[in-house]
């Protein structure tokens, strides 16, 4: 239990999906024009991660590893993510109209947001790690634990951006620097903030 | 018609780069930039997968149902992104290493939907060739500037050889090493685009 957490909050803080690794940084930058959307995408990331992971996980482990056919690896996630995303929509169409409007277009984008399939990956490399570092996923829990950690830092990034990028509407930046590369330069300062957090032990 | 090839060839790698101005693929982008040489490999293979790609797509774009384009999108650039990275740990075992999971991302690399959806869906393959290496190309180039800034000034070296003379750190010159870290890939970038646009002042926002 003390390994959930531990793993949960360092995947939040410490290994970022964002500020750390880089991934899902298009529609990050794309979809954070206001805190409303960005949100909608966030939750909406954590679902899919939340659902895709330990399924990917239970593949890896019980059919890929076993069988030695670890190099099938890319096409399979890959597979799961787009099937997944797909069914999602479906369901959540039928049963939740509401929460599909909301949600709606932003479901398609996630197939192809790398978040989801790095995470993936991360787990994939992390299964063989010693299970007494803090980073190793060891069992079923641990990649629950992963998924909601790195999509919950995912959605954390992106609102905070969109809510800097909110005030920013009002500063007066440099012509050429307008729009993306002031958005660039504000996510380096925030990667900077975020590195306090390394020192972080838990 | 050669002209509008041309076009396809030389747009993306400066004028309309994928990375600085149609924004797209930054992951890889940012984080295999700490050092020239996985740069430059990553460069390699992400303009093979989207020349070679490009071209299935585009053989492929009139049997293809709408609906599952993107599922059969995804499924022919994941079967190219495995050969590739099989390649690699067969011939450059190190270097994929240090890719590590950044490798298997090209498949989400959103330079590969974005031109197959744009490009390769509505042209020949020789065209979507053509698009293809020129969009790889717009993209190493991008992670070659960043990754010479970073590892000249962040470790003193280019390719792992070191080029600051030692006299020069006998005199107190020191590495930057904030350079070799993930926030200055992120601002460096911000300042690419800073250039670019200073250059090319029709992509000014407003």
């Amino acid at each position: 239990m003390e390994h959930f957490f531990s793993l949960l909050v360092r995947s939040i803080f410490v290994d970022n999906m964002i500020f750390a690794f880089f991934l899902g940084m298009c529609s990050f930058l794309a979809v954070s024009k206001n805190v409303k959307t960005a949100l909608g995408l966030g939750v909406a990331v954590i679902f899919v991660q939340l659902i895709t992971l330990p399924v990917n996980y239970l593949l890896q482990t019980k059919v890929l590893g076993p069988l030695g056919l670890e190099f099938l690896s890319f096409i399979l996630f890959i597979a799961v993510i787009a099937g997944i995303v797909q069914l999602v929509e479906m369901v959540v169409e039928k049963f939740s109209p509401s929460l599909y409007a909301s949600l709606g277009i932003f479901l398609p984008l996630i197939a192809v947001n790398c978040a989801i399939m790095g995470g993936s990956l991360f787990m994939q490399q992390r299964i063989g790690m010693d299970p007494a570092d803090t980073q190793a996923i060891a069992c079923f829990g641990d990649s629950v634990a992963f998924a909601l950690g790195s999509g919950i830092g995912w959605a954390l990034a992106i609102v905070c951006l969109a809510a800097i990028r909110e005030k920013l509407e009002y500063a007066d930046v440099p012509k050429p620097l307008k729009g993306v590369g002031i958005t660039f330069i504000t996510v380096g300062l925030m990667a900077l903030a975020f590195q306090c957090f390394s020192g972080l032990s838990i | 018609m050669a002209n509008k090839n041309n076009e396809a060839l030389k747009q993306p790698v400066w004028l309309n780069n994928p990375v600085v101005v149609q924004i797209l693929g930054i992951c890889s982008a940012l984080a295999v930039t700490s050092q020239l040489k996985p740069a430059i490999v990553m460069g390699l293979s992400v303009t093979v997968i989207v020349a070679m790609s490009n071209v299935i797509i585009s053989l492929l774009r009139n049997t293809i149902p709408n609906r599952i384009r993107i599922i059969v999108q995804l499924v022919v650039v994941a079967a190219l992104v495995t050969i590739v990275s099989e390649i690699l740990k067969a011939f450059a075992y190190d270097v994929s290493v240090q890719l590590s999971v950044y490798i298997g991302l090209i498949i989400t690399n959103c330079i590969l939907m974005g031109r197959l959806e744009a490009f390769a869906m509505q042209n020949g393959p020789w065209e979507s060739f053509l698009d293809g290496i020129g969009n790889g190309l717009g993209y190493a180039f991008i992670l070659i500037v960043v990754a010479f800034v970073r590892e000249l000034f962040g470790s003193g070296k280019l390719f792992g050889f070191q080029v600051v003379p030692q006299w020069c750190y006998d005199h107190g010159y020191l590495n930057n090493g904030f350079m070799i870290m993930a926030p200055m890939a992120l601002i460096l970038v911000g300042c690419v685009i800073w250039i670019h646009r200073s250059i090319n002042k029709d992509l000014q926002e407003k």
